[in-house]
This record gives C-alpha cells, sequence and structure tokens, in this order.
C-alpha cells in the first residue's frame, strides 16, 4: 500500500482503496485484524483524522468492523462483497480510459480487440 | 473547550508593521500548518501567543482568559523557537530536570528514549550542539512536555531526511496517544502537507487562508495544454497564477473542476499544497515576468 500525494484521489479515498486492495488480495483475510488508526497515521506520517476518514469509508459500506476495545476487523463476505463492487467500476475505471486513448491514437475496434486477445493469451 | 483565541492583534516593529489585525482560533486537538513566507509574521505570532513579545493592541485568550501576565494560561502552552533560553554550558540531562520545574507533565524518561533514537548525547552541553541536533535536542522537550498546546517554529531546521522522518512519527504517535492542539510552522510544505489538519496562511501580517488543508486542495487544479485553448478555458476562471514555456501554457486555478466542459487536448492535475502556496504568496517583486528578463 503507498500513498501518492501527486494521486489524483485525496489521503482518505487512497487509505480507503488500499485497505480493499490489501482484503481482495488476502493480506487482510476475513475476520482478521487490520492495523490500528494509530498504526495507518504513524506509518504513513498522516494526520490520525485522515486515516479515520479513510477506515469510516469501510466501516460504513460494511467491509470492516469495529470490536469495541479490541480494534477493527474484516468482516465475513467482504471478499465477495468487493469483488463486485470493483467489477461494477471495471468499465467506468478500464473499458472507458481504454478507448478514449484508442481514439486519441486512432486504434481502430478490431486492433483492439486483437490486443486484448493477445494480453489474454500472455496470462 | 481548550482553544487559543487571537483577537484582533496588530504588532509594529518601527516602521514594519509585523501583524495587521489578526484574528485567528485554533482549536482542541488538531495540527496546524502555520505557512508563509520569509519575514509574513508567523514567528511574531507564535511569540504573542505565549507572552514572549507583547502586541500593540489586541489580546490572546486560553479557555477564555487572557495570557497577560497569567502564569497558568502560559504553563499550559509550549514554544519550540529558534531562540534557545536556556543557560551556556548547560548540559541536556540537565536541561530535563529544569524543564520540569517548569512544566510538571514533562516526561523525562520519554524524552530520554527519544533523545536515544535521534542518536543525541545527553551528557553534552547545549551550546556544543549542531544546528540539526539543537533542533533535535528541542523537538525532545517539545514532544514531552505534554501541555495542551505545543507551537513548534521550525522543528526540522537542519534535520536530515531520516531525522525529519523519525519527528514526523513522533509528533503522530504523541498525538495519537495525547491528544492536544498543535501548531507547526515551517517551511517544507509537502513534508507537512499530510500530517496537518488545517492550514492557516500568512502573508505581509495578514491571515489569507485559514481552512482545512483538505478542503483547500480539493478546490485547486491545474491545467495545461497550448496557450490559445489554455487562454480560452480560464476565461472567467479563478487563476492564481500560470507559467509559460514557448507555446505550453499552465494555468493554476482556484474552483471545482467540471471535467466535462474540459477542451480536448489539455491536461488537469490537482493541485499540491507547495504549488497552490507559492502560486497564493507569489508578489510582483519575485514574479516570473522578473525571471523571463533574466534569463
Amino acid at each position: 500500500m503507498i500513498i501518492d500525494l501527486k494521486d489524483e484521489r485525496p489521503i482518505f479515498i487512497q487509505i480507503a482503496d488500499g485497505i480493499e486492495d490489501a482484503i481482495l488480495s488476502g493480506i487482510f483475510t476475513e475476520e482478521s485484524q487490520i492495523p490500528s488508526i494509530t498504526e495507518f497515521s504513524v506509518n504513513y506520517k498522516i494526520n490520525p483524522a485522515t486515516a479515520l476518514k479513510g477506515i469510516n469509508i469501510l466501516v460504513d459500506s460494511g467491509m470492516v468492523y469495529k470490536k469495541r476495545g479490541l480494534g477493527m476487523f474484516v468482516t465475513k463476505g467482504a471478499v465477495e462483497k468487493l469483488r463486485e463492487k470493483r467489477k461494477e467500476q471495471f468499465f467506468d475505471n478500464y473499458i472507458n480510459n481504454l478507448i478514449a486513448e484508442a481514439n486519441r491514437l486512432n486504434i481502430s475496434k478490431s486492433e483492439i480487440v486483437l490486443m486484448i486477445e493477445r494480453g489474454l493469451s500472455n496470462e | 473547550m481548550n482553544s487559543i483565541e487571537v483577537k484582533d492583534i496588530s504588532k509594529t516593529f518601527g516602521d514594519v508593521c509585523a501583524l495587521d489585525h489578526v484574528t485567528i482560533n485554533f482549536e482542541q486537538n488538531k495540527i496546524y500548518g502555520l505557512l508563509g513566507r520569509n519575514g509574513a509574521g508567523k514567528s511574531t505570532l507564535l511569540n504573542i501567543l505565549t507572552n514572549r513579545i507583547f502586541p500593540d493592541s489586541g489580546q490572546v485568550l486560553i479557555n477564555g482568559i487572557s495570557t497577560t501576565n497569567n502564569d497558568t494560561a502560559l504553563g499550559s502552552m509550549y514554544l519550540m523557537s529558534e531562540k534557545t533560553y536556556y543557560p551556556e554550558k548547560m548540559k541536556i540531562k540537565d536541561a530535563y530536570k529544569w524543564t520540569k520545574i517548569f512544566y510538571p507533565d514533562f516526561d523525562e524518561t520519554y524524552a530520554k528514549k527519544i533523545a536515544q533514537m535521534f542518536k543525541l548525547n545527553i551528557k553534552k552541553p547545549i551550546t556544543s550542539l549542531s544546528t540539526g541536533y539543537t533542533s533535535i535536542f528541542k523537538i525532545t522537550i517539545a514532544l514531552s512536555v505534554n501541555t495542551p498546546f505545543i507551537l513548534l517554529d521550525e522543528p526540522v531546521l537542519g534535520l536530515d531526511a531520516n531525522h525529519r522522518d523519525l519527528f514526523y512519527k513522533l509528533l503522530i504517535e504523541k498525538f495519537s496517544d495525547h491528544p492536544c492542539t498543535i501548531v507547526i510552522s515551517t517551511h517544507l510544505i509537502e513534508e507537512v502537507s499530510q500530517v496537518i489538519e488545517d492550514i492557516v496562511i500568512i502573508q505581509d501580517g495578514k491571515i489569507i487562508r485559514n481552512e482545512s488543508c483538505e478542503a483547500l486542495l480539493s478546490k485547486g487544479y491545474t491545467v495545461s495544454g497550448s496557450k490559445t485553448i489554455v487562454d480560452t478555458y480560464i476565461q472567467y476562471k479563478n487563476v492564481i497564477g500560470y507559467d509559460s514555456l514557448g507555446g505550453l501554457k499552465t494555468a493554476y486555478i482556484l474552483g471545482e473542476i467540471n471535467k466535462s466542459t474540459l477542451p480536448d487536448g489539455v491536461e488537469t492535475t490537482k493541485l499540491d499544497l507547495q504549488r497552490l502556496f507559492i502560486q497564493l504568496t507569489n508578489e510582483l517583486g519575485d514574479d516570473r515576468n522578473e525571471f523571463e528578463s533574466s534569463l
């Protein structure tokens, strides 16, 4: 997880996205504890209010939950929920941008399809 | 509520107006960044807050009570400043003992612990320290006094990158464990931009910005592209500055960005705090026009 000041996204969004990535890739497994607000803020040298704001996004969306006096934990079923959410965003984040750049470079529809096929076969 | 209220403070030195009717509140448990060019009035403001110098008019209130000759109020603030008021030849460890007398909540064990982390030899006399280690010595005290208000004037002066990193981490840890109000005055804007919650920009003795750092940053963006396209786009927009290079132009704009009205062929980025600060505080005298003519 990297905090990038030059990134278009505000820091608190980067924190939320970073934790989501870590849940998706299995670094934070379901029902396991995630680092505390203090640990996040000290480690990334960010204001605790910013870290709190980021983590609250995940609490509000039900991806993590608070256990009083113990800390924050990844909700059971969070991985599946996140996958669904990211799939919905996939079109906006990747396909739209891909088509926009392809138009700028005059890449034809058939060329795009060929490239996607080439990418898939390299997997 | 534990807050510092600055009410209509003015201060002149000879014919120089250092602070011009400054009114501001420092709220409880927030980290403030006090930013300004050299000579803007940052240190004067911090020195007035702690009663080290006196304003010509106006007053400073802590919890509603004036700080003038008020030892309780002054004891709730610690100012780490450029000047060191300890006697010459005094050793660091003795300075810690004396600090405890003036600030009863001073945690000597913690001060010694962080001194060790910075590799500061506490048996040395204060005057024998380099610029960097003089700052570190003051940092070890500022982070251990446990007062409700900690004011830091150029805390990282002379510190190397590793020590600055350690300082910011310790500062945030301290703030998390013992919430307090911290005001950091610094020129290293990029480094503090994520540490501070609110930003106060002072220029020519006046406060020109006082808002949440995130709110300020979300308002600014840059647009760059060919000069003609950018010039058309920035009409009727709040442009705070621009750079041009040949036919290329980059404009710095305050306001909400509306991606759907952006013309083709321009690029946008968000405005980081340092660039925003430079644009907001640029003066005619150091404008790019002069820079260009000297090339």
